[in-house]
């Protein structure tokens, strides 16, 4: 077997070190010089919405697609000209299930164990192994078409952890999974870096970002327009928002009048809902908001305090929305 | 979840470090290993959908009786004086219409989810294509051997006995797996399977009917003629009717091998090329 060895330490201190990438699909630039450093050992989320460029960055970072501008190393690899030695440090989670429709849950771990050179024993034990891990052995011999969306999930992550690849991409883990399902593939995820992985990992939802990323960027019509952590990022657009909606839409201007005597800072107007949305340094201040509200006698229908959307952090950074069509987490 | 730890491997529970020797390319075990997997695989998908035998199976029983009985009086005065013409014949042209099938099914295939994973392994860009094209031999040994059952059956008696017939026999068989290759390039070549579809039969109809398949070549005008005789289809039933007529290894069983072997020198590195910059 040929081997070359790698670089020493000092280059590989980030898992991944992309400076400039750029993809071009026809005339449409889907990602638009793009920077990542990613440290070993953290998680790093990058949070964009529907439509960002996340998954193409994605792939290029996996040798899926052709880097078309800038450059990327994993662990001090260059992708563009060592593919198959960056194969062997990344393990890919798609977006899409990437497992194999046509065959069960554990041959699929068998093929995925045999194709990274395992000997047919080991293949089926590490394969027998995963599925308990992930819960899925009463599921083994089942079609992957039967699965849930929860299942297939957590079969495509534990496929991708056969090889024990030290830098992980999980894109959207959990996008279309139902609450309690996207609160076990967080442990899940937690579990892995606990064991010193590497993960860089995408996500539409900032409270996803929020539970598992170490260092955010927030990345915009192929564009990184934010990077920090979700502390900095929520303190962009203030902790949390106050959302209310008023009983008499033509009360909109009277109670803006009111908050920004309280607060000392002007809410946002949301009038075809009748609504005011404010930024609240303090989730106490709240109350305050109220109290002059019942004082001034405007009537509310209803009230709600909220972390920020991922839509608030985009509108306060790129001050446009983030025209995300998928539901928002509350 | 399980308190165990999530990583396989039952010494060490840690991601492998990052500074150990990665290797530059897949070593030929390795490789082979690979493509084995990949040939499992689509062994399996092939048993889950049975409709991949249908061809396999009425084809050689159909044309083979049909062609034999329609044509037998008119090209050779007799049907038993046909069938060491057109048996063979049949063979080859089993041959190719069923390796047909390798560049619609693997376009097919790739554009599901799990080829992306394959990309993002560490495995010879080749596997994926060779392991579909090993598995489907097993769709060529079954058409290829109710061809000649049929054969038999029908009172069809090879001169060059059980060697000769089992030398055609593996002819025809690796005569398909390399011309399969074809097919393979299409299907990583074009966008849609019908695209493929479409393109292989317009290879597949000149190629098996402007041949010696089924009439004897000096029967053909002029222009006609030279055609057949360049054409490699020409090649392998020429070949096997010399296998199983005679018995004998002619130097056209040497020039279909040479061919088949040819076919796939040009066309599974073509293949590779395109698989491996398609996405
Ligand atoms: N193969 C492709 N051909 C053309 N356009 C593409 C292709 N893949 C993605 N795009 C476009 O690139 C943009 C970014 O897509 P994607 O990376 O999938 O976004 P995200 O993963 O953030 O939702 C989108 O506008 C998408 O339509
Ligand atoms: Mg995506």
């Amino acid at each position: 077997m040929n081997t070359t060895p790698t670089p020493p330490l000092t280059a590989t201190d980030l898992a991944v070190d992309a400076s400039g990438l750029v993809k071009d699909f026809g005339s449409f630039r889907a990602v638009d010089g793009i920077d990542l450093q990613v440290r070993r050992g953290e998680v790093f989320g990058v949070l964009g919405p529907n439509g960002a460029g996340k998954t193409t960055m994605l792939s290029m970072l996996a040798t899926l697609l052709p880097i078309d501008g800038g450059s990327a190393r994993i662990f001090g690899v260059d992708v563009a000209s060592s593919p198959h030695q960056v194969r062997q440090l990344v393990g890919v989670t798609g977006q899409y299930a990437s497992v194999d429709e046509n065959l069960t849950a554990f041959e699929n771990l068998y093929l995925f164990g045999r194709l990274l050179g395992l000997p047919k024993a080991k293949a089926k034990s590490t394969g027998s192994d995963l599925l308990d891990r992930f819960d899925l052995t009463d599921a083994a011999d089942r079609r992957i078409s039967n699965f849930s969306g929860g299942m297939r999930r957590r079969l495509d992550l534990a496929a991708s952890l056969i090889a024990r690849p030290p830098l992980t991409f999980l894109d959207e883990p959990t996008t279309g999974l139902d609450p309690r399902t996207r609160g076990q593939m967080w442990d899940t995820i937690r579990e892995l870096v606990a064991q010193g992985s590497t993960i860089l990992l995408t996500t539409q939802y900032l409270d996803e970002a929020d539970q598992l990323a170490d260092r955010i960027a927030v990345i915009d019509r192929g564009r990184k327009v934010a990077e920090g952590t979700a502390d900095e990022l929520k303190a962009s657009v203030g902790n949390s928002t106050l959302q209310l909606r008023l009983e008499d839409r033509d009360d909109t201007t009277r109670a803006a009048a009111v908050v920004a005597r309280v607060l000392g800072e002007h809410p946002v107007l949301t009038p075809e809902s009748g609504g005011l949305n404010i930024a609240l340094a303090d989730a106490n201040r709240a109350a305050d908001v109220l109290i002059a509200l019942r004082e001034s006698a405007i009537s509310i229908s209803t009230a709600a305090v909220q972390q920020p959307t991922l839509d608030e952090v985009f509108l306060a950074i790129t001050g446009h929305h983030s025209d995300n069509e998928t539901e928002e987490v509350a | 979840m399980s308190t165990q730890t999530l990583l396989p491997d039952t010494t060490a529970s840690h991601a492998l470090p990052v500074d150990r020797e990665l290797s530059s390319r897949p070593s030929l075990a390795e490789t082979w290993q690979q493509t084995t997997a990949m040939a499992w695989r689509s062994v399996k998908k092939m048993f889950r959908n049975p409709e991949q035998f249908f061809d396999v199976t009425l084809q050689p029983l159909l044309f083979t009786a049909m062609f034999t009985y329609i044509f037998g009086g008119a090209i050779s005065g007799s049907v038993a004086d046909y069938m060491p013409i057109i048996i063979p014949g049949i063979l080859a042209q089993t041959a190719i219409t069923t390796c047909m099938a390798m560049g619609t099914q693997l376009r097919e295939d790739m554009d599901k989810g799990v080829f992306d994973r394959f990309r993002s392994l560490p495995i010879a860009r080749i596997a994926p294509l060779a392991g579909p094209a090993l598995a489907d031999v097993i769709r060529y040994v079954i058409a290829s051997t109710l061809t000649i059952m049929v054969g038999l059956a029908m009172g069809y008696r090879p001169g060059g006995g059980f060697f000769g017939t089992l030398a055609a026999w593996a002819l025809t068989i690796f005569a398909a797996w390399s011309l399969a290759w074809i097919f393979t390039w299409l299907g990583t070549v074009m966008r849609t399977a019908q695209a493929v579809q479409g393109t292989a039969m317009l290879i597949m109809f000149p190629l098996t009917f402007l041949s010696n398949a089924f009439v004897p070549e000096d029967t053909l005008p002029g222009w006609l003629h030279a055609f057949v005789q360049v054409n490699p289809v020409s090649h392998v039933v020429t070949a096997v009717r010399d296998l199983m007529n005679d018995g004998s290894f002619t130097a056209e069983v040497g020039w279909a091998l040479l061919g088949c072997t040819a076919v796939v020198a040009i066309f599974a590195p073509l293949a590779v090329r395109s698989y491996s910059k398609k996405i």
